[in-house]
């Protein structure tokens, strides 16, 4: 998580955040904030949230009944639908406060970060997206497995997955609670208890169906709230660009400097490295890989892209806006810092910056607004987790592997609903026992292992004939275990959690040794390879490769 | 049988034009953005004085950085709009020919 000096600073350089920042809550995880009053405001709209949610899940409850429904909201989402739910499940919590603030303290290297965040998506429309749609029905490990041995390669990406969803859930679960704590004015465990019940309930009643809308409702409020905040803000200085940027110049403590690169420009290999992790982990994400086949074809899942990605890139220039302006209208305001003191620290901390400028250009109201779509982006970002790793439990662990094939519809329904309540429970505890825990690593970890052990494999699997249940294997596990071990040995885990002077590994973000590792791994034990299953798995890719092209046999929509 | 389906399709040659074109325009497009992206990160990196140049004039108040930036947002999406249109226009109707092509030839054995 991005975030001010000085929990910034203890993050080390000041790229770890980007690691962190995507598409997670990790940021008040940082910290332990202050209980606020009770925000009443805040509290009533929220409310009204979880109503219309709830009233949407009951919808979704009875058109659920088939595995592919549960899964896949029955594959009929629209390109629109899905490209507001994709960026629904990008753009978070830590999107709206973490990189405000960052824009806040930083300037330009918000802006950068930005960049950063959104250059992944149109690789994955070009690379993948339809790759995606025409092989895959309800987890990604539908296309990594579909020519080779399914049990093996099946458990290696649910390992994968489950692994990525529990690290984020828990990032998600104390960023949450601290949050809630700090914004509602409620017990952090009250708090994490009520995201795990709902998220729960959302899941298990209304499959992916009412996650998708929990999802769009949520992307519309952020959108909504965040253009708001932003035009109010940028009134004050008659639109304009160029007066904003000369009075904030001419406002912060470092002047003129805010728009060159700061922190950015520290360490070359660390950019690198960021850049890829995200980039590529954004690709190996299982929540993310499965909103793909909840369209109807390749088509919407283009359509799907093109829409995430506009609104991701809009709502990104929106947050800039917001941080620039905020210089001017937070930053001096004595209201805003602790004993009034301007320039010393903001009252809640850091990442409450862009809280700050909704009570500052609209009241109370326009507080608590904001602050109910911060919750109701953890609730919605927490639901696409918790269907993503039910479904690697459900489909791939307990369908295919240890029932191979044999299990009916019902109970892997049954099954599935039952992970939910397991990884809930699982989630709250894990919430309320690392309650002051730095767990800004684990965002981290998590989009390392997706970019170092579900990416490799998955590519692989669509774009080289040569791929093998054995090279997948050995290129999967070896990335698993090193992203794992390289986080362990940074500076993040090393030094901040465990207490050592020194850290074993001097990057924050792995990728750009694991995932390489694990690509050469799969390679090498792909070539030599000379077993027959290895021979029939080569043959089998040219049937995949049309598919995967024509979407001829592909996963059709079911009726409703 | 959908294996006859996949072995008429891939015997098709305009099979191989579409997959040919696709992956061409796909590959382009991906290198686009990996050089130009990159290209910007190593210059944030190695020279990132460059980033604050005030463009028209030294009282300009418009610099490198932002225009740059805002620049590769719109640049990007405008990338990716341009490959949706193609292959949801072009390359999908030629797509369709030829399943259709090998249904039809399966149909007429």
């Amino acid at each position: 998580m991005s975030r001010p000096t000085p929990a910034f600073a203890r993050l080390g350089t000041g790229l770890a955040a980007l690691a962190l920042q995507a598409s997670a809550w990790a940021g008040p995880a940082v910290e332990a904030t202050e209980k606020q009053p009770l925000n009443l405001h805040a509290i009533v709209m929220f409310l009204v949230f979880v109503a219309a949610t709830m009233g949407i899940t009951y919808w979704a409850s009875s058109r659920t009944k088939s595995a592919a429904d549960f899964y896949t909201a029955g594959g009929g989402i629209t390109g629109f639908q899905n490209g507001l739910a994709i960026a629904g499940d990008y753009m978070s919590a830590a999107t709206l406060l973490g990189l405000t603030a960052m824009t806040y303290t930083s300037g330009l290297d918000g802006y950068i970060y930005m960049i950063c965040f959104f250059v992944g998506w149109p690789l994955i429309l070009f690379m993948m997206a339809e790759r995606l749609r025409n092989l895959g029905r309800f987890t990604f490990a539908d296309i990594t497995a579909y020519r080779l041995d399914q049990g093996k390669v099946r458990t290696m990406a649910s390992i994968g997955s489950l692994t990525v969803v529990c690290f984020y859930l828990i990032a998600q679960m104390v960023g949450a609670g601290q949050l809630i704590k700090l914004l509602f004015g409620l017990d952090y465990a009250i708090a994490v208890v009520a995201v795990g019940a709902l998220m729960t309930v959302y899941v298990i009643k209304g499959g992916m169906l009412a996650t998708t809308w929990v999802q769009i409702i949520k992307a519309c409020m952020l959108l909504a709230g965040g253009t708001l905040v932003m035009l109010l803000a940028m009134s004050q200085f008659g639109f304009s660009y160029t007066d904003v940027v000369a009075k904030a110049a001419a406002a912060h403590k470092d002047g003129w400097k805010i728009l060159s690169p700061g922190k950015l420009t520290a360490d070359p290999v660390t950019a690198v490295s960021l850049a890829l992790g995200l980039m590529f982990g954004t690709a190996g994400l299982p929540h993310i890989l499965m909103r793909f086949f909840t369209v109807t074809d390749a088509k919407e899942a283009r359509k799907s892209v093109l829409y995430a990605s506009g609104f991701i890139a809009y709502f990104f220039n929106v947050i800039f806006l917001m941080g620039l302006s905020a210089i001017l209208i937070v930053g001096q305001d004595p209201q805003f810092f602790e004993g009034g003191n301007v320039g010393g620290k903001l009252l809640g901390g850091g990442n409450m910056v862009a809280m700050h400028l909704a009570k500052a250009v609209g009241g109370n109201l326009l507080l608590g607004f904001l602050a109910a779509v911060a919750f109701a982006t953890i609730l919605a970002v927490v639901s696409g987790l918790a269907l993503a790793g039910a479904s690697a439990v459900s489909h791939d662990l307990y369908a295919r592997v240890i029932k191979k094939g044999q299990a009916s519809e019902a109970d892997e329904m049954k099954v599935s609903r039952m992970a939910t309540v397991v990884l809930g429970v699982v989630a709250v505890l894990l919430g309320i026992a690392f309650e002051k825990q730095n767990v800004a690593f684990m965002v981290g970890l998590a989009f390392g292992i997706a970019a170092s052990s579900n990416f490799p494999v998955l590519i692989l699997s669509m774009y080289w004939k040569g791929l093998t249940t054995r090279g997948a294997l050995a290129g999967g596990y070896i990335g698993l275990f090193v992203a794992v071990a390289l986080v362990v040995m940074s500076k993040s885990v090393w030094v901040t959690v465990f207490g050592n002077a020194q850290a074993l590994f001097p990057y924050d973000q792995p990728a750009l040794f694991s995932m390489p590792l694990a690509f050469l791994v799969c390679w090498l034990v792909s070539v030599t390879d000379s077993s027959a299953s290895a021979a029939k798995e080569k043959e089998a890719f040219d049937d995949q490769f049309v598919r995967a092209q024509t979407g001829y046999g592909a996963a059709v929509a079911s009726k409703h | 049988m959908s294996a006859d389906v996949y072995g008429r399709i891939k015997a098709n040659p305009k099979f191989q034009e579409l997959v040919q074109r696709r992956s061409r325009f796909a590959w382009l497009l991906s290198l686009a953005v990996l050089v130009i992206f990159y290209g910007f990160i190593l210059l944030v990196a190695f020279n990132p004085a460059m980033m604050a140049m005030r463009l028209g004039g030294e009282a300009s108040l418009v610099t490198l950085g932002p225009v740059v930036i805002l620049s590769m947002f719109v640049l990007f999406w405008l990338l990716t709009a341009l490959y949706v249109k193609r292959a949801n226009g072009e390359f999908d109707e030629l797509n369709r020919a030829i399943v259709q092509d090998a249904q039809k030839k399966g149909a007429k054995r």
